[in-house]
């Protein structure tokens, strides 16, 4: 106790001196942890026959859906695949040490930016051989997302879900409803389902990230893909115009969405939707979860966000993917191409989708035969869509979407009429996050 | 160095005639005294808390400091550049969540303070004489102490969910019109938590109070009493004075609870609209596939900064009240 105050804590000038060595002894310590992680990642000789792999899949569907496929691996092959299965959102959020510490051969991830990152941060191998006896199963939307920004294949998709509105069909049957395509008529929807005492769109913001699909949605369709991916990027400034005109789009249906959404998660958004006292609902394809009633969950479907402008169309499908990518120095490298050529064979996604039937195959040529309806058509929409968009923490920097993004997206969703200053003052924070490095 | 000479002196000290011993003799008493293997055991005893002490503790907290003027992603030692004091620019100019968070901390010491700490006193002075049940009553005000705030902020939430929650449900206000968000709406989620988070403080003061109140003399009761002194001029003049020390305690309690309040939070709405905290900001920096680690040590230096500003006036205090005594 006594150590504490003449440390300099209360008094400024030892301050300084303290913080100087304060930092020395940072850089002594920092010096000496990257010797201690590249000793660990290279030293053990490992087992010719085996490949680890880490995985997030820590919920019960898609961890036994894993499994079939390592299980169908290992009899086909020889080989196991050693899964290391850890809490999805904690491997999520130690990536980064996972990574620079001695990660497994092989590690569940996502498409797009977020995959990107790691890759020019010099944290995975390159997969360009893979992708020479894999790439033929794929659409070319999915070559293009496995790619790192050096033009380098990283990245091997297994399945996709895409967002869309959804919507029951017995409500638009009984009241009359058409499908909107065009966005005067969406909006025109939305007014018509007020008048009939119906929510006209379902909305839950409390985990903060379901605004960014509707940012997302009304920004490509507004601006198109490539302007999407510049924004993302941080290429793009948030002060431009085209910015400014998707958030007067949204205060235009803004009063038609769900009262009360800061407070609501998604889960309870989709019960209004069940419940059938909302019309429809902006969400990914897992909103089908929270149907349980089989005769509700036969009368959900769902239509692409309407065309905003004729010259993009609805051409630009949200469909996040996930799939598998390889860490920088793999101990069985040889075996670990072995497994991603598997693992992007259509066998191996037919395999977990037996087991997990709330997404779709990523590769072409899938066996689509046991599909739900939902699914059949999900699958044909991502398949005939020009480009794919990630979910917008997928295509932009993580910590530019958590700590700028879903705040100001809330404020936006308050005080829709504060979005000059609230424009800005994302565009200051962007350029000081994606300078940082 | 140090402790040898004083080990040294002591040993001469008790060693009885000090002129009859050969000069030889002492170190080799010394030595039998502490063989090798003891002093190795101290030495290890003593060390091992020390060097981990420093490492945890100490170089962290200076690293973190130091971090707070650099920008790092947390991958790799070759990325963290030097900045100055371009992240505490950021945080105070641009940050739309800083100054709230600020306030909100703020709000939340003043809340806890003027709410439950007075409440809890209360409650303690009434327990104090021994009515009837009274041991019932201290469970059930204690029981929420007992739980995790993280507990506290799942059974809270079920309360005030705006949709199915109790209070909603019961007076109507989950419909669309009237409808009222108490996690979502910024006017209102905040003294939401604080209601909450006053539901426990207000047993955790009682419970401390109780334990000063045990610990009045009952013949400065009587005494005043005897005096013909009431039931409220006695507490105002007799016992409250007394509570002096324990008034300290919940002060100090109450300055760390403002300063430490997350869990809650968190579990609440993660510090969106209208709950930001500091403690909430420099998790949302630090932990994540990309982090900003030293934005985020920016932010906690400002929280250990106000920390400081708080507890060192205090603790200058009571050394100087450990001194005179």
């Amino acid at each position: 106790m006594q150590h504490l105050s003449p440390s300099g804590l209360s008094l400024p000038s030892p301050s300084r001196r303290t913080l100087l060595r304060g930092i020395g002894g940072a850089a002594v310590l920092g010096a000496g942890i990257p010797l201690l992680s590249a000793c660990g990642g290279s030293g053990t000789a490992s087992d010719p026959k085996t490949v680890t792999l880490g995985s997030k899949a820590s919920d019960a569907v898609p961890k036994k859906a894993f499994a079939d496929i390592y299980a169908a691996y290992k009899k086909k092959s020889g080989i196991t695949v050693d899964v290391n299965t850890k809490d999805s959102n904690t491997f999520q959020e130690q990536i980064n040490s996972y990574l620079q510490g001695t990660p497994d051969d092989v590690f569940t991830w996502f498409a797009g930016y977020r995959m990107q990152f790691f890759a020019a941060k010099g944290l995975a191998t390159p997969i360009d051989d893979v992708w020479k006896t894999i790439g033929g199963n794929f659409p070319e939307a999915m070559h293009k997302l496995s790619k790192g920004e050096d033009g380098k294949y990283y990245f091997v998709p297994l399945y996709s879900y895409p967002w869309a509105v959804f919507y029951r069909k017995s409500v638009f049957q009984e009241k009359g409803y058409e499908v909107p395509t065009k966005w005067d008529d969406f909006v025109a929807l939305c007014k018509q389902m007020k008048k009939d005492g119906i929510v006209p769109i379902a909305f839950g913001d409390k985990d903060a990230w379901p605004a960014l699909g509707t940012f997302d949605q009304i920004n490509f369709r507004q601006n198109g893909y490539d302007f999407h991916v510049e924004l993302m990027a941080g290429k793009a400034s948030w002060t431009d115009a085209k910015v400014r005109k998707v958030f007067d789009l949204w205060t235009e249906i803004l009063p038609y969405h769900q009262e009360g959404s800061m407070g609501r998660t998604w889960q309870d958004a989709a019960q209004t939707l069940a419940s059938k006292k909302a019309g429809m609902y902006l969400l990914g394809t897992f909103v089908a979860q929270q149907f349980t009633d089989k005769a509700a969950l036969e009368d959900l479907d769902f239509f692409a966000f309407p065309e905003i402008d004729p010259a993009y169309g609805q051409d630009t499908v949200e469909a996040p993917t996930d799939g598998f990518m390889m860490s920088k120095s793999p101990k069985n490298k040889t075996e670990a191409v072995k497994l991603l050529e598997y693992l992007g064979t259509t066998e191996a996604e037919d395999i977990y989708l037996k087991s997990d039937p709330s997404v779709v195959h990523a590769a072409t040529g899938a066996d689509t035969s046991s599909y739900t309806a939902l699914q059949k058509k999900a699958y044909e929409m991502i398949a005939g869509a020009k480009s794919l968009t990630q979910f917008m923490d997928r295509d932009s920097r993580p910590d530019f979407t958590s700590t700028v993004m879903q705040p100001a997206l809330q404020k936006f969703i308050r005080d829709p009429k504060g979005v000059d200053g609230l424009l800005s003052s994302i565009e200051r924070q962007k350029k000081t996050i994606f300078a940082s490095g | 160095m140090t402790t040898q000479t004083t080990k040294e002196t002591r040993e001469a000290a008790t060693v009885p005639p000090p002129g009859a011993a050969p000069a030889n003799k002492v170190p080799q008493g010394h030595r039998r005294l502490l063989t090798r293997r003891d002093r190795l055991a101290l030495g290890l005893m003593a060390g091992l808390p020390t060097i981990l002490h420093i490492a945890l503790v100490w170089v962290t907290a200076l690293a973190s400091v130091a971090l707070a003027f650099t920008t790092w992603d947390g991958i790799g030692f070759d990325s963290i550049k030097w900045v100055g004091l371009e992240n505490f620019k950021q945080l105070f100019n641009d940050n739309p969540q800083f100054w709230p968070a600020v306030q909100h901390n703020v709000v939340w010491f003043v809340v806890l303070i003027v709410i439950p700490t007075p409440l809890g006193l209360f409650l303690a002075v009434q327990l104090d004489k021994r009515i009837r049940f009274s041991r019932v009553y201290q469970t059930a005000f204690f029981l929420p102490v007992v739980l995790s705030m993280a507990v506290i902020g799942f059974v809270w939430q079920l309360v005030y969910n705006p949709d199915t929650g109790l209070i909603n449900s019961l007076i109507g206000a989950n419909e669309p019109g009237k409808y009222i968000d108490w996690i979502g709406d910024p006017d209102l989620n905040l003294w939401a938590i604080l209601v909450a988070a006053s539901w426990r403080h207000t047993g955790y003061m009682m419970i401390l109070y109780l334990a000063g109140l045990k610990g009045v003399d009952p013949s400065l009761r009587e005494a005043s009493a005897l005096d013909g002194a009431n039931e409220w001029q006695t507490f105002k003049n007799v016992i409250f004075p007394t509570l002096r020390p324990t008034n300290t305690v919940v002060l100090v309690v109450t300055i760390i609870e403002a300063l430490r309040a997350f869990d809650l939070v968190f579990v609440f709405n993660k510090g969106a609209q209208g709950t930001e905290l500091l403690s909430i900001l420099v998790t949302n920096n630090i932990i994540g596939e990309s982090s900003r680690i030293g934005y985020g040590s920016a932010i906690a230096v400002v929280l250990l900064l106000i920390s400081l500003v708080v507890i060192i006036p205090y603790l200058i205090a009571t050394f100087r009240k450990e001194r005179r005594a």
